[in-house]
């Protein structure tokens, strides 16, 4: 059992790029969620069509990276209000349905053989990163002793980190103002915010396109660091394990999402590779009849459902929540 | 103002004790106003006036429609049909957020404070007109803190004034249910409304604070404010409202001063009398009290002639 290899991995996974998308969807979700108590169970669905606007853009009708870049955002955007125009006068739970529902749709759009031509079908697109390689300035990787990151990865790691540093820069700014109060006040209680002269449909809009601008964040980042645009990867899982970084973290925190990812990749990583070492070679420290290797890549997925159960029964607020917003749940 | 008010007072002395009676300065008029959940008629108003400047309470039997004709009135229900004015402009089909911007705020029977916000947050949130919760505007702390310090000054006047200023930081979850009563008012007051509708201010509050209440809802109309209550504790009723409006099934049945509606024999089959669920005491509290008036009447007449 070689411990340095658990920790390796589980850091390069906790500040490396995998992170930093989960970060940014987070974000999303924390605005949705957190903020303005919106049941977004389609985050992945403001990643692919972001995603799949940059790629399509650039491969497939061959115009310019910005261009690119400018369409995905803009697909977020648009996504938001057609998600948002019937469903935000109705309770909660239509937007919940609506949306996981469009993101399906979607990654089946993206994946079918019909528009394999515009889309590159289940394969998806590659090619349309090269101008963000190109400005990649760093000569070559970098190790820092208990962990390493290849040229490629150290630049996405800079663009990314950057890019969630701004993002929690603005929900912060946001969030502290009379406009975030609105937000907030929102999710207690929209008729108690309708009685008092504000109109509680237009700021669940503006909030159901922001944190779907940086859903579309996520998802143009997660095809850059990788270079190509599958569809399989913005399956709902995604979404879920966004929600549960976000819960790790704690809601309506503005560091929360971030630092959850975090954990949430440290966690996953770390316990993936230990068990992959304790059933590999010669000897290994689970007995076969315990446990396989096949087992093993598994057995990380299990434990994160009962650290989410722990997380909800001792700490329901998350790392970053106050204890005493629960207490008054409870009363 | 208080030579407006008694004015608005001896204003309603002429007016007739017929439902849905002209008002001589009615700051709402509504006329034709159903409402109809499956084939109940909720709500079937024919005609009616709130006078301006004055308390108007609006009491009847659990059913009667009171909380129904608040939700239409404020834009939280749409009617069947039906037009209602506020300061002489229509209210019909105008979003609840309007309604409240034009000057006609309501609180709600179950109260709906935000728990999850301190009490100053709340009242904050009342404030009409903010810079900083306009989404472009909201990023830049400069462009809107001056705005917010004049509005939490105001907040704070009225947390002293309610005598909620010590609670000023915590999570407005944890009062008790009459301080939320009271936050809901304060909140309320933070719009600046011209007509202030309060939906049974005195339910679940305890005497004492009751009488506070009382007292508060007193100097809203004292300030020139309008304001109109559903209400079951007829103490309240008799004691702090002007004018009564007496509903049973979705119609008005009856209006006039609180001792006239009191002694009404429509308004004890309908509501006083035929009200068997509420506490026995009561009733027989406003029997006794309308005999007794009926007796005085009656000497008074002998006395005449």
């Amino acid at each position: 059992m070689d411990f340095g290899t658990v920790i390796d991995a589980a850091l390069s996974a906790a500040l490396g790029p995998q992170a930093i998308v989960f970060a940014l969807a987070a974000i999303g979700l924390n605005v949705h969620f957190g903020y303005t108590g919106l049941l977004n169970f389609g985050q992945s669905g403001f990643m692919s069509i972001a995603a799949f606007g940059l790629a399509v853009t650039v491969v497939t009708w061959d115009l310019p990276f910005w261009l690119g870049i400018i369409v995905g955002m803009l697909g977020a955007v648009l996504l938001a209000l057609v998600l948002g125009v019937p469903t935000l006068r109705l309770r909660a739970d239509y937007l919940a349905i609506v949306t996981i529902a469009t993101s399906e749709i979607l990654r089946l759009i993206f994946g079918a053989v019909e528009f394999k031509d515009t889309f590159g079908g289940s394969n998806g697109l590659t090619g349309f990163a090269r101008t963000y390689q190109d400005m990649n300035p760093y000569g070559g990787g970098v190790d820092l002793g208990i962990v390493s990151f290849s040229r490629n990865d150290l630049w996405s790691i800079t663009v990314g980190w950057t890019l969630v540093a701004l993002s929690c820069l603005l929900v912060f700014a946001l969030m502290r103002s009379p406009w975030g109060r609105v937000l907030k006040s929102i999710r207690e209680d929209e008729d108690a915010v309708r009685s008092l002269g504000k109109n509680v449909f237009a700021y669940k809009m503006q909030a159901l396109v922001l944190g779907g601008v940086f859903g579309g964040l996520a998802g143009i980042f997660h095809i850059l660091k990788q270079g190509s645009a599958v569809p399989t990867d913005f399956n709902t899982t995604f979404t879920f394990y966004a929600y549960a970084a976000l819960l790790v973290g704690g809601a309506a925190r503005v560091f929360g999402p971030v630092v959850g990812s975090m954990i949430f990749w440290f966690l996953i990583a770390g316990i993936g590779s230990f068990f992959s070492q304790a059933t590999s070679g010669a000897d290994p420290l689970l007995p076969d009849w315990l446990m396989t290797n096949t087992q093993a890549s598994l057995i990380r997925f299990i434990l994160l459902g009962l650290g989410l159960m722990l997380l909800m029964i001792f700490r329901p607020q998350g790392i970053f929540g106050d204890r005493r917003e629960i207490a008054i749940d409870g009363r | 103002m208080a030579a407006e008010l008694s004015e608005a007072r001896a204003a309603l002395a002429g007016v007739s004790n017929e439902p849905g009676a002209p008002k001589p300065d009615p700051i709402v008029k509504g006329s034709n106003i159903t409402r109809t959940f499956g084939g109940l008629k909720a709500v079937d108003v024919e005609h009616i006036e709130i006078q301006r400047g004055v308390i108007t309470a609006l009491i009847g039997p659990n059913g009667a429609g009171k909380t129904t004709l608040f939700n239409l009135l404020t834009g939280f229900d749409e009617p069947n049909e039906g037009d209602w004015s506020f300061n002489g402009k229509s209210l019909a089909k105008v979003p609840a957020y309007k309604v409240a911007r034009r000057g006609m705020v309501r609180t709600f029977q179950l109260t709906k404070v935000l728990s999850k916000l301190t009490v100053i947050e709340n009242m904050r949130l009342g404030a009409t007109g903010q810079r900083g919760e306009r989404f472009f505007s909201a990023a830049f702390k400069s462009l809107w803190s001056s705005q917010e310090d004049a509005n939490t000054t105001r907040a704070d006047e009225l947390l002293a004034r309610f005598k909620l200023d010590a609670k000023r930081e915590d999570f407005a979850g944890s009062l008790s249910g009459g301080q939320r009563k009271l936050l809901e008012m304060a909140r309320a007051l933070m719009v600046d409304p011209e007509l202030i509708m309060l939906d049974e201010p005195m339910a679940g509050v305890n005497p004492a604070l009751k009488q506070s209440l009382l007292g508060h809802v007193k100097s809203l109309r004292d300030e020139g404010r309008t304001v109109l209550f559903v209400e079951h504790d007829m103490d309240m009723v008799r004691d702090i409202s002007d004018w009564v409006i007496v509903m049973a099934q979705g119609q008005i049945v009856a209006e006039g001063t609180p001792k006239s509606v009191m002694a009404d024999q429509r308004v004890i089959d309908a509501y006083l009398g035929a009200h068997h669920d509420t506490d026995i005491t009561e009733i027989d509290v406003a029997d006794l009290e309308a005999e007794a008036e009926a007796e005085l009447v009656a000497e008074a007449e002998e006395n005449k002639s």
